[in-house]
């Protein structure tokens, strides 16, 4: 069965498939760190630590935007009302980019990272060895091809068709994914200003024009689900997103307070930040009122439940936990602590692996020819998976909270000399680190569930 | 939402906040750069700190530690091991030999590998981890431990 509205939003499911299953390596590595945290010498010498973080936030950061790419191949022709415009180049460019992840994540994992550096020439122009933006600097630049061949193929076709907001809002925020990364090609000498422009990188995408991208993703499944008139969905739409950026750009000065920057920061990062949490906030808001305001009952439940479940994760992750510690003199207290990390958990996963999951989830049924929705025995069996992974992450993200409010009065409240080591700390925090690893076996747990959704279909009655 | 306030009307609250408060952060970022050399030291980044730098990034120290409270969180923070770990004295032959114990293969203790550098890169490192600790962080962390 046919159920495709144009036949090129096809070229979607290969992206979300291939997002899924970086998805899964992404937390079997991140049981391997979160082992290591508590079993020091657990694989050390096969995985070393920062070879598992660096492929599980490298294979995050590269799923998403497998899941962003897929999202626009699939909305895009829809919103435009007309095919895309070659969906033979987003084919070619699917493989392109698969093959520049696998072949960089598999070196990471196979040679040491020096190594790596060497056989990639990383000498003739140093990228390497920064936070996130570890990827040989070959890979940079074929992540840069593909974004410029996505880029082109999305306007074409949105040239051609009708312009809608949604269209709009998602295309400048792609346009900005692309134009902020290329600050990752940009590696003085001088640390301060590597950091301080490394920053233009990482904040101006998770806290700015990814949020965009997620913004016009919520809407288009919004509209969808709940059948809303469009000028209302894409009235809030404008509404978070100015909120969204009107915060977001001065909030980058909240990484700025301890980087050799005048002390003007500590105010302007601290005022802005405290002000981010709002967009997310009027997105929850926003959420229930458009399901409540149905004029449609869809049958992809599921769908509906993940686009209410990444209003509400996000808002608690970027917003709530967010602000915890983006007042200056707050942060200067846990900056770099596990307070970070719960943040970054909570935000990552509410804000940009909820939403794409909440596209897959509408789109899947009608790119595999189901229909409208899978058959309910799926549905509940997605469910189990979001409730599973939603929940662990909550816990996740208080355990290492509380591992970060144990550390900052351990380690960072008491004077010099008084203090405790990093080391002598960690040993204290083990029991929340076992906590933590003891929910992300149940997170786990929840991936397999919302996996095996997939393969569930409805038995056909025997005649 | 009130229907007085329309789409239209959003929609320029977006455009126009956005770009004026991108050419504010634009011109913040200007005075910050115009000013950062008052605080990060640059006249004293010998071509040996240079050399430090990229062996600090080509073994990916990031994906452990913390330099400025920036990074991993699994191992300590290195902005300030110079001052921490011996300073002018000591530091170079502490980081000498610490670099050459590793792994430690203290049973279920955080493994740090051995990266196999030579006495001229350890040094090269050092001079690296030095400079960075002279610089003018604002006064973080608000101890030695890092």
């Amino acid at each position: 069965m046919n159920t495709l509205k144009y036949q090129s939003q096809a070229v979607a499911k290969p992206y979300f498939i291939f997002a899924m299953i970086l998805f899964v390596g992404q937390i079997l590595f991140g049981l391997v760190m979160g082992l290591q945290y508590v079993v020091g010498d657990f694989l050390s010498g096969i995985i070393p630590f920062n070879v598992a973080r660096m492929v599980h936030t490298n294979l995050l950061i590269i799923w998403i935007l497998f899941g962003f790419m897929g999202s626009a191949y699939y909305l895009v022709p829809e919103e435009s009302e007309t095919e895309l415009y070659s969906p033979k180049l987003a084919i070619i460019l699917f493989w392109i980019f698969v093959v520049a992840s696998v072949a960089t994540i598999l070196g990471y994992l196979l040679v040491p990272y020096s190594t790596l550096a060497d056989i990639t020439f990383n000498e003739l122009w140093p990228t390497m060895g920064r936070e996130f933006l570890e990827q040989p600097t070959i890979t940079k630049i074929g992540i840069v091809i593909v974004c410029l061949g996505f880029l082109f193929n999305l306007g074409m076709t949105m040239l051609k068709g009708r312009k809608t907001a949604i269209n709009m809002v998602l295309f400048t925020g792609l346009v900005g994914l692309a134009v902020f990364f290329l600050f990752a090609f940009y590696n003085p000498t001088n640390l301060a200003l590597d950091k301080l422009f490394w920053w233009f990188v990482i904040h101006l995408w998770v806290e700015g024009v990814w949020e965009l991208i997620m913004g016009a993703i919520l809407a288009y499944v919004l509209i969808k689900v709940t059948g809303v008139d469009r000028e209302v969905i894409e009235k809030w739409l404008y509404v978070i997103i100015a909120m969204a950026l009107i915060s977001g750009i001065l909030g980058t000065g909240h990484h700025f307070y301890w980087l050799m920057t005048p002390t003007y920061w500590q105010w302007v990062g601290s005022i802005f930040s405290a002000l981010e949490p709002l967009p997310f906030f009027a997105m929850v808001l926003y959420a229930f009122n458009m399901v409540n305001r149905r004029r449609r009952e869809h049958p992809n439940k599921a769908a509906t439940l993940w686009a209410l479940g990444t209003a509400v994760m996000s808002f608690l992750g970027a917003g709530v936990w967010g602000f915890l510690h983006t007042l200056s003199f707050v942060n200067y207290y846990t900056h770099g602590s596990q307070i970070t990390a719960a943040h970054g958990h909570m935000a990552f996963y509410g804000a940009y692996a909820m939403i794409v999951m909440t596209i897959i989830s509408y789109a899947m049924p009608k790119l595999r020819g189901i229909g409208e929705a899978n058959c309910n025995k799926a549905q509940v069996v997605e469910m189990w998976g979001f409730w599973l992974m939603t929940v662990a992450m909550v816990f996740i993200t208080l355990f290492l909270t509380g591992a970060g409010i144990l550390q900052v009065w351990l380690q960072r409240l008491p004077e010099s000399g008084e203090a405790l080591s990093f080391m002598v700390t960690q040993d204290k925090l083990a029991i929340f680190y076992w906590l933590r690893e003891i929910a992300g076996v149940i997170f786990l747990l929840g991936l397999i569930s919302y996996l095996t959704s997939f393969f569930i279909t409805e038995k056909k009655a025997q005649a | 939402m009130s229907e007085s306030f329309t789409k239209g009307m959003a929609r320029n609250i977006y455009y126009g906040g956005s770009v004026f408060f991108f050419l504010i952060f634009l011109a913040l970022t200007f005075h910050t750069v115009k000013e950062m050399p008052k605080r990060d030291n640059r006249h004293n980044i010998t071509e040996a700190v240079e050399r430090g730098k990229h062996l600090w990034e080509k073994n990916n120290c990031i994906g452990c530690h913390t330099l400025i409270g920036e990074g991993a969180y699994f191992a300590p923070e290195l902005g300030n091991v110079y001052i921490r770990r011996g300073g002018e004295a000591g530091f170079k032959p502490f980081l000498n030999g610490w670099m050459n114990a590793q792994p430690l293969n203290i049973p279920g203790r955080r493994q740090m590998p051995n990266f196999h550098l030579n006495d001229q890169e350890i040094d090269d490192l050092a001079e690296f981890l030095k400079w960075t600790s002279e610089l003018d962080t604002n006064n973080w962390p608000p101890n030695i431990e890092g």
